[in-house]
């Protein structure tokens, strides 16, 4: 027995050397995630270009550039790239990359669903952006898809539906490898109460997924069915509901923007404590709080549907219970300024990221709030302000933390160290550029501008352009991320495996690089 | 990277902040939610400044802990990290102070909420209805209905490479054809529906937004103080000419709707004149102090609008009264006139799918310059556009338009874009009712 573990161990020292073969084959954690992370750096350029597009059209009033219903399909495109091609795939390459050496696994739980979860992505999004050039264009309905408008779409409508379905079981994949990797490959001694926070954020956010990902397979089945057998989900004309459409996508929708950030909580609270040189603070109440978000992101979906005209009972049901999600979110910005307190900081790159995340965060966090309230609601629905809402959490939220993270764990991944100026000069462009896009949304949609509009009233003008203006800003400023990640994998400064002084936990005790095979041995923890 | 190749980037930013300060229309530069002109409006705007307050407060208390924190508890002062990492007390006490801050929220906001949905008693119900891309008003009990749609002037300045700059137009995208006229001081029930896909009307001064939804009727009311005009958008994603359809209120005092309501019943076939005429009723009021000066009610507005719609932009308005008023317009029948009004039509319900040219957008909007129906088969031709085609865009015409309409739509269609189909007759059209039933 233990001569076969000996034998096999040798033959899987290294990395395939034929690039083709390794990549294309390979089953093991940190290549998969390097690919994951890589796809995910691609998409978000792609879905950035077109958010160009959509600022360059905005900074005037009047047409100039594009068509109304090209400048649809942008938006439409944009957010489905944003959310299932940059954002979600970036989290599962870090769970990927960091789950195994952080818990002491050899490697991810099930490898081989692992290397079929990422190549099913490039599938489904060459399908998606395909639609570009189909007769009737891209999708143009917006990334929530509401029927009826959505039976508008041209010859891209299956297209659409089976990239989604794609997207879906690929994200299941990700979700079932990363829970049985932590609930079965932890190093003996690590219970769960003493496991990294990142791993509980995405233990969590993966029962989260496999929870909501075929309601949305669901939601769009039955569009499918709806336009080509002859059901009438939701269709009026034939007995059907086109409001039961916008529940069941929400359904989805609403736990799904918590698998946005549920993650980056996970980040945060390893970053901070590492340049605070203080344990995280609050460690139990962290945990609680993120399965308390969890929890109540299942009952709050209709708070984006406010409009829809539902009963008075439903509209308060759904009033109180959102405003309740601002308890265990506040008690984690809370933890993490009292993890700060007395501490001795810092300002590395990754850092300055974090903490910008708690500061940006917290913003489109309190906007959460005012959201939640019906009656104003009422007023903010649909407009900018919803816009610069959800763009704060998810862009200095979501981003942010995954930017942070590369800077973070990018020595242990590569053996050096990145170029710490220019780092620090991403981040400060980033942070001022974003800040120029997304704020002056908040006036623009208080004074009654409509979101997913190409062309707009004279009265929106100097906020559109301060807007376009941070846009381009901050998209070019990411060609900037690009060059470090490139420049940091070819060579610099070498990395210690400690990499940080505060840092803590299993991955700091590998050599940097972190090696091919990890942890084949399991470590005891305590 | 040298501090001269960042130089730009830093300029830009300059100029944007210049752009705030140094824009003459900055000096009106809204930025926060109107206070409106309805108590419910009031109640809401009060509501977001509670909340935008408390937000405020803790705003400063949370950055200034964490800026505090950077400022005094740096590594490279020589800061000694302290070792606590945990207390129950401070745990309950940052979960249960948030949560009492959310219930003297709540409390207010389930108030205003109560009052919002409470429909009851309305003094009069307007039926409002979406399609793409206009809306339709209905006066339930008053015999008065008709279609808005975005102002001509707007319609010029919004296509690429425009005669007229946007800027040149007043209340660019902000104005329509036939505003919906209401009665200040009654308390008026709006009945939201769609034909087609979901919408929602929105007016911020009086928060109101309410999706238009298929198959579903939507109650909303607003009872508006103040005489003048206000201003909305569409707010639910609709298709491709979202953008461009939007709400106009017109609030008059009680007598000055009443005239209005009447000449909208007894000559409907010049209905437009009577929203110039009628509105020049508060407008003409307004240099007398009844308009609220803070309200944004120019009275060159209404006028406006009036103007433009008497010039003919809003043909198929008036003429959709003439439907319900069965006042029978005659010798519409020769080819000239038919095609005349078919123009008319096309280009206002049809020119926005199929484009001027007919050529569409396929396959969403199909071509009607490559149809063989449209080439060959006119009773085909008339079912689809009586009934329009149900699960797209297509809306049946057959309730919008009268017969002389119809048929001269057809007949436009059917001899132009290449095109030499012959006359459809009003008789044709009629006969075509008839055979449906």
């Amino acid at each position: 027995m233990s001569v076969d573990i000996s034998v096999q161990e040798h033959h899987h020292e290294g990395p395939d050397p034929n690039f083709f073969r390794r990549w294309l084959t390979t089953t093991n954690h940190k290549d998969l995630g390097s690919l994951y992370l890589m796809f995910s750096l691609l998409m978000f350029f792609i879905g950035g270009t077109m958010a160009l597009v959509i600022r360059a059209e905005l900074f005037q009033p009047g047409l100039q550039l594009v068509r109304p219903e090209f400048f649809n399909q942008m938006t439409t495109m944009h957010a489905l790239i944003m959310v299932f091609g940059a954002v979600m795939p970036a989290f599962v390459g870090l769970s990927n990359w960091l789950l195994p050496i952080q818990l002491g696994a050899p490697d991810m739980a099930l490898p081989r669903l692992n290397n079929w979860g990422f190549w099913i992505l490039p599938f489904a999004f060459s399908l998606l952006l395909m639609t570009l050039f189909l007769p009737g264009g891209a999708p143009a309905s917006g990334w929530t898809m509401y029927a009826p408008l959505v039976m508008q779409t041209g010859a891209a409508f299956p297209f659409m539906i089976f990239a989604i379905h794609l997207m879906g079981i690929s994200s299941i994949m990700g979700a079932i490898n990363v829970a049985a990797t932590i609930l079965n490959l932890r190093a003996p001694g690590m219970t769960l109460m003493k496991m990294p926070l990142f791993a509980w954020a995405w233990l969590i956010t993966s029962f989260l997924l496999v929870a909501v990902m075929p309601v949305l397979a669901g939601a769009v089945t039955m569009l499918l069915t709806d336009r080509y057998f002859g059901t009438s989900f939701f269709n009026a004309a034939g007995g059907g509901d086109p409001v039961l459409y916008q529940h069941i996508f929400w359904f989805f929708g609403h736990p799904e923007v918590y698998i946005m950030i549920l993650p980056a909580f996970g980040i945060v609270s390893h970053i901070i404590p590492t340049f605070a040189r203080k344990r995280l603070f609050g460690y139990a109440s962290m945990v609680y709080a993120l399965g308390a978000i969890a929890f109540l992101s299942f009952i709050v979906w209709a708070h984006h549907m406010f409009t829809v005209g539902m009963p008075l009972a439903g509209e308060l049901f759904f009033m109180f219970a959102t405003m309740l999600i601002a308890v265990p979110t506040g008690v984690k910005v809370f933890n993490w300024l009292a993890t700060m307190w007395r501490g001795s900081l810092s300002f590395e790159t990754p850092m300055l990221f974090a903490l910008a995340f708690v500061f940006l965060f917290t913003i489109g966090g309190f906007s959460g709030l005012m959201l939640a309230v019906t009656p104003a609601d009422f007023q903010y629905h649909d407009s900018y302000f919803v816009v610069a809402h959800f763009h704060y959490v998810l862009v200095p939220g979501a981003v942010f933390s995954i930017m942070a993270a590369v800077y973070f764990w990018l020595p242990k991944w590569t053996g050096h160290m990145y170029d710490e100026r220019l780092g620090k000069l991403h981040f400060w462009l980033s942070t001022i550029f974003v800040n120029l896009t997304f704020f002056p949304m908040h006036f623009a949609g208080l004074a009654g501008m409509p979101r997913r509009i190409p062309d707009y009233a004279l009265q929106f003008t100097t906020w559109n352009e301060m807007a376009s203006i941070g846009a381009f800003g901050f998209g070019l400023s990411q060609l900037l991320f690009l060059y470090i990640i490139v420049k940091c994998v070819r060579g610099g400064e070498k990395a210690t495996a400690q990499v940080w002084d505060g840092a803590d936990g299993l991955e700091w005790t590998l050599p940097s690089p972190a090696p091919y095979h990890t942890f084949t041995t399991p470590p005891v923890v305590r | 990277m040298s501090r001269a190749t960042w130089g730009p980037w830093w300029a830009v930013l300059a100029v944007v902040i210049g752009i705030a300060g140094v824009d003459p229309v900055a000096a009106q530069l809204e930025y926060n939610m109107p206070r409106g002109v309805t108590a419910v409006s009031e109640n809401v705007y009060q509501l977001h400044m509670l909340m935008f307050a408390i937000c405020c407060v803790l705003a400063v208390v949370v950055f200034g802990v964490m800026i505090y924190s950077i400022i005094r508890f740096r590594h490279s002062r020589g800061a000694v990290p302290a070792t606590f990492h945990e207390s129950t007390m401070v745990e309950i006490a940052w979960t249960v102070v948030p949560f009492a801050i959310l219930i003297s929220i709540a409390i207010p906001a389930a108030g205003t909420l109560i009052r919002m949905e409470d429909t009851s008693n309305p003094d009069m119900t307007v039926k409002v209805t979406g399609y793409q891309w206009q809306w339709h008003y209905d006066y339930l009990d008053e015999d008065v209905e008709f279609f808005s749609r975005l102002d001509e002037q707007s319609y010029l300045a919004r296509q690429r490479d425009p005669d007229i700059s946007p800027q040149e137009v007043e209340n660019y995208l902000l104005n329509v054809d036939n505003p919906l006229v209401l009665p200040v001081g009654k308390k008026v029930r709006l009945l939201m529906t769609s034909n087609d896909v979901i919408h929602s009307w929105w007016v911020p001064d009086l928060a109101v937004k309410k999706d238009a939804i298929p198959g579903f009727i939507n109650e909303a009311w607003t009872q508006i103080e103040q005489p003048g005009v206000y201003r909305g958008q569409c707010a639910e994603l609709c298709g491709r000419d979202h953008a461009y359809m939007p709400v106009v209120v017109v609030a008059m005092n009680e007598a000055d709707y009443a005239d209005w309501l009447n000449e909208q019943r007894s000559t409907a076939s010049d209905a437009t004149d009577q929203v110039l005429a009628a509105g020049m009723g508060p407008a003409g009021g307004a240099a007398g102090g009844e308009f609220d000066p803070a309200a944004p009610p120019p009275p060159a507005d209404v006028a406006a609008a009036g103007e433009m719609a008497a010039e003919g932009a809003a043909g198929a308005a008036q003429d959709a009264q003439d439907a319900s008023g069965e006042s029978g317009q005659s010798g519409g029948d020769d080819e000239a006139t038919l095609m005349r009004v078919g123009e008319e039509v096309y280009s206002t319900h049809c020119v926005a799918c199929h484009r001027p040219d007919g050529s569409g957008m396929p396959p969403a909007f199909p071509s009607l310059a490559d149809s063989e129906m449209v080439a060959s088969d006119a009773a085909a031709h008339i079912a689809i556009v009586l009934n329009g085609k149900p699960g797209t865009a297509m809306a049946a015409f057959g309730s919008i338009l009268d017969d002389e309409q119809l048929a001269g739509v057809i007949t436009y269609e059917r001899n132009s874009f290449g095109h030499d189909g012959g006359v459809v007759t009003p008789q044709d059209i009629e006969q075509a009712r008839e055979e449906m039933q």
